[in-house]
């Protein structure tokens, strides 16, 4: 077999027993992106100077010692660009390494580096607000593959990258994985640090691994886990053993089905993969009860009011006076900073600043941002709630299974719901993870999502790999 | 029309942390232009912030040191706004819930003390600094992240005056704490001054206006003064004071418009997502607290108390920690229960020594302290004439000679014996004739005169008392 299609356990096996080498896992994976990149488009810069060998062969001697991981473009890699995807920040060679790069790099990875497609600054639920064009969904070149870390969900499902990195701000590495059919974790806010992660949403974001299967998932978590202390919003406890958590059965487990997520808006063909989906963890031992979490339609809108407000306050430093673009054409200061944004950003990024710098503005605050606020701690709440009685939560990834490209762009509202089952885990920082559980008749595949307690990864890790070993989703490949 | 001036003041300080506020960059002054830079303080994309804990801690001293409650619950907030000094277009700041409020200051002015509330003091980053070149403006970035601590005081102040000792005694306890070098030259004190005028005795207040740009606690007095007057110019002629924000023409002498309230910036605060609340507690409080060094205050009072020093020697003695550690070891060392002396001669003849921007406590005195000493005590003694210690601790310094040595070598000491006087007498009243009649005719001033030749003749050296003696009884005699 091709060593691309392998996961990444599976090579550090072939790789322990000296039946491959890094250089040979790398020019694997490279002849991949080769051969399907220019449908799928998931890359938006494969650096192939190899000017840094012990990079690309992996100078470390941990865990992944060997292993190619592929890089959302919103990741900071040192003297390599980092651009978000934007034009505002075309030619950016961040001079440092973001906290998760700077561990991959000391465990072994081959960081070369690899960046994938992203809606410029995340924002984006099908990775089609690239500055770079949309990236083609691997299951179907017509649809999107998700978003806004399209482009590393497409890269692992296409074995065009062994493990990728994403970062989720409302489902950005959830959703995607769902449509392209691999495995996407979104780790509790502060187990992974954000130095060195543009923000989009600071309150939101957390970066976190995007792999082929569920053991692939915890060993990539094994390594990016952490307290930095760079990042003051990570949180210094014990990091497990991921791994230990696979293999452990789910007997007697409870399972809380929620109400709010099968409603109206849920696709009818998703809907049945779900609940077989859920019949099979019963099979399994888990007993499943349906419970509310009555908070949930607020949290789309609550979602677009602290997220916008954050970013539209992040990304007030892209002015053109440092780094990045500049347009400066009469030499007034005021018309730099015009020029440079109109210029620099897309139509999406320029919607959520206005809609984000509206509701901090003067005499608006209180009745968005503030409101949003305490909306966002009933959220939390609900959750505390139903986690009392509960090990975790299953619901649907996505409503529905990858849409066309160009149906939903020009409908931003329709856009924003494709993240209605996945938001909620944002703001109540919980960690989610995205697991293939079914196709759709005409072969796309759907998400089941798996929700548990803050810093609870290990349950995830319980629920999804036993969900895995007793079914063959992960295995689908596509044919593109 | 009288009126009265009703002033609040915001003073911006630099704290002397050796690192900023959120990275560990260095926060010298005079280093290379940005050469003192991270991607924290660059406001790189994907760097973020980490609380110096020093300098809270500096930031709760001072908030201590000026009577504020610490809030046990405190957070960041972002204060957006674009600037290209601003690297990340939001400073780090703090709004609703600041580190501290409702604390006070005492100032003294005109024999009087008073209590100027102090509404907040809270923690925030500095901006980069701009130059302006004749084709182009450039920002150095060293300045950039270093810590802050703004102090705001309550509309408590009525007069440019009582601006200025505000200012005084903020920088005295600053100064006192150790936690920032309050040098408005390297901009490391900034003052900013609201100001609005009313009718003597009016409830309700005036339009204010925000006074920006003075260099110096002199210019913010001046400042102040003017816009005083002016406002209570455009008062009598019956106009309106437009809210806005002057700036300070130090050259000019006078204030200029600079924008107005419509042009007023909506900063657009919320929580620094970046940085989680933190809460302080009692205990560190405590313990930070015990760390305060006596105070100028309370320093004066017990000077007061344990050497009988009058309040306006011990409050001019206490300015300075420095200078009051020097002079409190100079008083305990003096030998006589009597301090006064010791204590005049610090304040007077010594400080008139020091040149612009020292103190006493900086003199570098030949002898050392206990030179000093013993040169207040022989003048005590009447060994040495007043004069004549003066002029020569004067040109000890100068010279980098010991006083004792010079009036030693020189043999400058007073003379006291009526035998050595007498000749000297003498001739003074054979050489005034005039004066000796003006005398004689009731002109009580000559006899002043006649003394003061005479010391001329005796270099100095003659005991003025013992002078004034002689030539009395010799005017009255003939």
């Amino acid at each position: 077999m091709e060593l691309y299609k392998l996961t990444a356990h599976q090579l550090l096996e072939k790789l322990e027993t000296k039946e491959t080498s890094s250089e040979e896992i790398v020019s694997a994976v490279d002849k991949r992106i080769k051969e399907v990149d220019s449908k799928v488009k998931a890359y938006v810069r494969v650096d192939k100077t190899n000017e840094r060998t012990q990079e690309r062969e992996g100078r470390g001697t941990g865990l992944l010692k060997g292993i190619p991981v592929s890089i959302k473009d919103n990741i900071c890699t040192d003297g390599y660009n980092t651009e978000c995807c934007s034009k505002i920040l075309q030619g950016f060679k961040p001079p440092y390494d973001a906290t998760v790069i700077r561990k991959l790099k000391e465990t072994g990875a081959s960081i070369l580096p690899l960046k994938t497609n992203m809606d410029e600054f995340a924002f984006g639920s099908s990775t089609e607000n690239s500055f770079f064009g949309p990236t083609h969904n691997p299951w179907n070149l017509e649809c999107v593959p998700g978003g806004s870390s399209g482009g590393s969900a497409a890269a692992v499902a296409a074995d065009e990258a062994i493990l990728a990195l994403g970062s989720d701000t409302g489902g950005s590495i959830r959703q995607p994985a769902s449509f392209c059919g691999v495995v996407g974790l979104k780790p509790t806010y502060g187990r992974v640090s954000r130095y060195g992660l543009i923000a989009f949403a600071s309150s939101l974001d957390q970066i976190g691994p995007i792999a082929k299967d569920v053991k692939d998932s915890a060993l990539l978590m094994n390594v990016i886990s952490g307290y930095d202390p760079m990042d003051s919003t990570s949180v210094d406890t014990e990091v497990p053993d991921y791994t230990q958590s696979l293999g452990m059965d789910i007997k007697g487990l409870r399972l809380a089905i929620p109400r709010e997520y099968f409603i109206e808006g849920l696709d009818p063909e998703v809907k049945g993969i779900l609940e077989e989906a859920i019949n099979k963890l019963k099979t399994l031992g888990a007993e499943y009860k349906e419970v509310t979490l009555p908070h949930t339609e607020y949290a789309v809108p609550v979602y677009y009011i602290i997220a916008t407000a954050e970013a539209s306050s992040n990304l007030a430093r892209f002015d053109g006076v440092q780094y990045g673009l500049r347009v400066d054409k009469t030499g007034s200061l005021i018309d730099m900073y015009k020029n440079t944004r109109e210029e620099g950003f897309g139509e999406e990024a320029k919607r959520r600043i206005i809609l984000g710098t509206f509701a901090l503005s003067h005499g608006y605050y209180d009745a968005y941002y503030l409101r949003a606020l305490k909306v966002r701690t009933l959220i939390k709440q609900d959750f505390d709630s139903v986690f009392k009685e509960f090990d975790c939560i299953v619901t649907p990834t996505s409503p529905t299974p990858a849409f066309r490209i160009g149906e939903k762009i020009a409908d931003p509202l329709k856009m924003y719901l494709s993240d209605i089952y996945t938001i909620s885990a944002n703001l109540a920082g919980i960690p989610a993870m995205s697991i293939p559980c079914g196709f759709t008749k005409k072969g796309l595949p759907a998400g089941l999502q798996i929700l548990a307690k803050p810093f609870n990864e290990e349950m995830l890790f319980r629920v999804s790999y036993a969900f895995e070993q007793s079914t063959q989703w992960h295995k689908m490949k596509p044919k593109i | 029309m009288d009126y009265e001036a009703v002033i609040g003041l915001e003073v911006h300080l630099h704290l002397n942390t050796k690192t900023k506020a959120f990275c560990g960059c260095s926060t010298e002054f005079g280093r290379e232009p940005n050469s003192c830079v991270c991607p924290v303080c660059l406001g790189f994309p994907g760097s973020l912030p980490v609380l110096n804990k020093l300098a809270l801690d500096y930031a709760i001293k001072v908030a201590l040191a000026l009577n504020c409650r610490v809030q046990e619950y405190t957070k960041f907030d972002r204060k957006n706004y674009f600037y290209p000094d601003l690297p990340k277009n939001y400073q780090i700041s703090q709004y609703d819930l600041p580190l501290s409020r409702d604390g006070f200051l005492d100032i003294y002015l005109e024999g009087r003390n008073k209590r100027i509330g102090i509404r907040r003091v809270h923690m925030e980053e500095d901006a980069g600094k701009l130059i302006h070149k004749e084709e182009v403006s450039l920002v150095d970035f060293n300045r950039s992240g270093i810590p802050l601590l703004e102090i705001v005081s309550e509309p408590h102040i009525n007069s440019a005056e009582e601006a200025y000792e505000y200012l005084t005694a903020l920088k005295s306890i600053i100064e006192y704490l150790d936690v920032s070098d309050c040098d408005m030259e390297k901009g490391s004190l900034r003052c900013d001054a609201n100001i609005s005028v009313r009718k003597k005795g009016a409830a309700e207040l005036g339009i204010k206006t925000e006074l920006k740009n003075m260099n110096s606690f002199k210019a913010v007095k001046e400042a102040l003064a003017f816009e005083i007057e002016r406002q209570s110019e455009l008062l009598d002629a019956g106009e309106d004071v437009v809210q806005e924000t002057r700036l300070w023409d130090a050259k000019e002498l006078k204030t200029l418009p600079m924008r107005t309230k419509e042009e007023a910036k909506d900063y657009r605060y919320f929580p620094e997502p970046d940085l989680a609340p933190f809460i302080i507690k009692p205990e560190k409080i405590e313990e930070i607290r015990k760390a305060i060094p006596e105070l100028p205050r309370q320093k004066m009072q017990r000077f007061i108390k344990d050497y009988g020093l009058s309040e306006y020697d011990a409050r001019i003695l206490v300015s300075s920690r420095k200078d009051a550690d020097w002079a409190e070891e100079a008083i305990r060392t003096y030998p006589d229960k009597n301090k006064k002396p010791i204590v005049n001669w610090i304040i007077g003849p010594l400080a008139s020594l020091t040149g612009p921007n020292t103190t006493f406590s900086e003199l570098k005195l030949p002898g050392g302290k206990e030179e000093f000493i013993k040169l207040v005590k022989a003048t005590e003694e009447g060994k040495i004439s007043h004069l004549m210690a003066k002029n020569v601790l004067s040109e000890s310094i100068n010279s980098g000679i010991p006083s004792l040595e010079i009036i030693q070598n020189r043999n400058l000491f007073q003379v006291s014996d009526l035998e050595s006087l007498k000749g000297v007498v003498e001739d003074v009243l054979k050489e005034n004739p005039e004066s000796v009649n003006d005398y004689k005719s009731g002109k009580a001033n000559a006899l002043m005169f006649l003394v003061g030749q005479a010391m001329k003749k005796s270099k100095g050296k003659a005991n003025p008392k013992t002078l004034q003696e002689i030539l009395k009884r010799r005017l009255t005699d003939a």
